[in-house]
């Protein structure tokens, strides 16, 4: 089984509309899309994690700094096209049922139902590779 | 502090358990046919050896003790579904007479039963570490980094897919070679990785070899059994030499071999050497033959490598894995020198392509040649494919010693 995480962006699908302005019965069908398939993954053993974040205006970016204590800074900006809404960890057989659950999770309904096609980027988790032999 | 009621852990006891317990879920599952529920009943009779024997002392058979309790469990279970259901609804159900199972070992039948080909390997060796290994849901989930809930799902799962499957002792080669496979994984899982608590790992790869020990116990004459187990054991020989103290990964050659343990060695070069001269020979066989030639030697230097190259030609012929090839062109860098070998990897650019081992077995070579800058920029390349943190260090280290 190898891990993958499953990073759901907030923006750069189909849909101009930000999610915040959806209609209760849009944003209702979207989530339980998303919720049907972690039940499923839940199910067939392959969920490892699920987090949904927080909004980027909550954010804060730390920098270590050689001559003061840590600098803190509000952190990803409303500008930024590509913000982090959430993640996904699975534990799947293979790379093919990863791209299979983003594809879900990527059809996932937006307003009047029409799929968003959200990108969902997909990252192997960094673990070892399963050769025997030394050389 | 500890209060008076707090005993020390039994290790006799657990000891009796963990080996009875595959014995006593094949027997009732044989019987029963049921896995899912075989398995509660099972679990039960443990809890009550548990609270019981130390009371009442343990049993004169301990064994036909489990079966029995686990068997009045699953009938007291089947009967009240049964009234439940339909009244009238009434098998004969029969106790398993006692002398009817002392005769039998069902450890091999259930470990067939959990590596059955109808179940991914990962679930075939989720469930064998469950049933046959004895290892808890929650053993088992910290081995694999995922959570209990996870773990648990992917067993019961496993379970149900193996509903009416049949459990008899299948003369078939496919299965034995399945089951095989799935140990085979077990071992390298626990050996090869780098993730996670690193005991934990390393008791997939000592509950690999103690079931392929208990396999062979049963087909000793089996060259592919002995093989495997030959393999596992030459292998694990050298767990101490092979990471230093940061982690990082040590290959073969640099190795301190005074690390290695040399009762395994000596155990598995014997088996190796029997299993060699137990035809047909197999992929098992060869890897062992191979081990046992790297293990048997005190210095690098004095590795047989014109046999090593011998038994990779045999290993291609039998498989047409392009890892064997490449271990090959490294035996014949070794043989006839780094030209031979980098020759031998041409042909790998296709199959290969961006693989990180090329690019780390071309570094290799290219070192071996003097050509320095090459072997950096191999070594370089192949850092970039790998997913191991451990060996993507080793390779850069390479690559700024050679740069």
């Amino acid at each position: 089984m190898t891990k993958f995480m499953l990073l759901m962006n907030m923006d750069g699908g189909n849909c101009d509309t930000p999610m915040l302005e959806w209609n209760e019965a849009d944003m209702k069908a979207h989530m339980d899309h998303l919720g049907e398939g972690i039940e499923r993954l839940r199910k067939s053993g392959e969920l490892v994690e699920v987090q949904g974040l927080t909004w980027p205006s909550h954010a804060k970016v730390v920098r270590a700094s050689s001559v003061t204590a840590p600098v803190l800074t509000d952190g990803p900006y409303a500008e930024s096209k590509e913000v982090l809404a959430g993640y996904t960890m699975i534990d799947v057989e293979s790379e093919e049922r990863a791209y299979e659950i983003a594809a879900w999770q990527s059809a996932a309904p937006g307003p009047g139902g029409v799929p968003l096609e959200q990108p969902i980027e997909v990252r192997r988790v960094m673990e070892s590779d399963a050769d025997l032999h030394d050389f | 502090m500890r209060t008076s009621t707090t005993s020390e852990p039994d290790h006799e006891f657990e000891d009796l358990l963990r080996e009875l317990t595959p014995q006593v879920l094949g027997a009732v599952v044989r019987w029963s046919g049921d896995f899912a529920a075989a398995e509660d009943a099972v679990q039960e009779a443990l809890l009550a050896a548990a609270t019981t024997w130390p009371r009442d002392g343990r049993p004169d058979n301990p064994k036909s003790w489990l079966i029995q309790t686990a068997s009045r469990r699953l009938i007291d279970e089947v009967r009240q579904q049964r009234a439940r259901r339909r009244r009238e609804e009434r098998a004969a159900l029969r106790e398993v007479p006692a002398e009817e199972v002392e005769e039998y070992d069902d450890t091999l039948r259930l470990l067939f039963l959990c590596c059955h080909p109808a179940l991914t390997p990962a679930s075939a060796i989720a469930l064998t570490l469950r049933a046959v290994g004895g290892l808890t849901t929650a053993e088992i989930a910290t081995a694999y980094l995922v959570p209990e809930a996870t773990m648990a799902q992917r067993i019961s799962r496993a379970k149900q897919k193996l509903k009416g499957a049949s459990f008899e002792l299948d003369a078939d080669p496919d299965r034995l070679r399945n089951v095989l496979h799935v140990l085979y994984l077990m071992f390298n899982e626990g050996y090869t990785s780098t993730s996670g608590p690193e005991l934990h790992r390393s008791d997939l790869s000592s509950e690999a070899i103690r079931l392929t020990r208990a396999v062979r116990k049963q087909l000793p004459d089996d060259g592919q059994v002995t093989g495997l187990l030959a393999l596992m054991l030459l292998t694990d020989a050298r767990r101490a030499a092979r990471t230093g103290e940061g982690g990082e990964l040590i290959p073969l050659a640099e190795q301190d071999r005074s690390l290695w343990d040399h009762d395994r060695i000596t155990e598995g070069v014997a088996l190796a050497v029997e299993a060699f001269e137990t035809p047909p020979l197999g992929e098992y066989q060869i890897q062992a033959a191979i081990a046992a030639l790297h293990d048997e030697v005190d210095r690098a230097e004095d590795t047989d490598w014109p046999q090593i190259l011998a038994l990779y030609g045999l290993l291609e012929d039998l498989s047409g894995n392009p890892m064997v090839k490449l271990n090959r062109a490294i035996a014949a860098a070794m043989v006839d020198g780094p030209d031979a070998g980098l020759k031998l990897l041409e042909p790998l650019d296709d199959e290969l392509a961006g693989h990180y081992r090329l690019d780390a077995t071309r570094g290799h070579l290219y070192e071996m040649r003097g050509d320095h800058q090459a072997a950096a920029e191999h070594f370089r390349a192949a850092a970039r494919g790998t997913t191991s943190l451990p060996e993507r260090n080793y390779l850069l280290a390479k690559a700024a010693s050679l740069s």
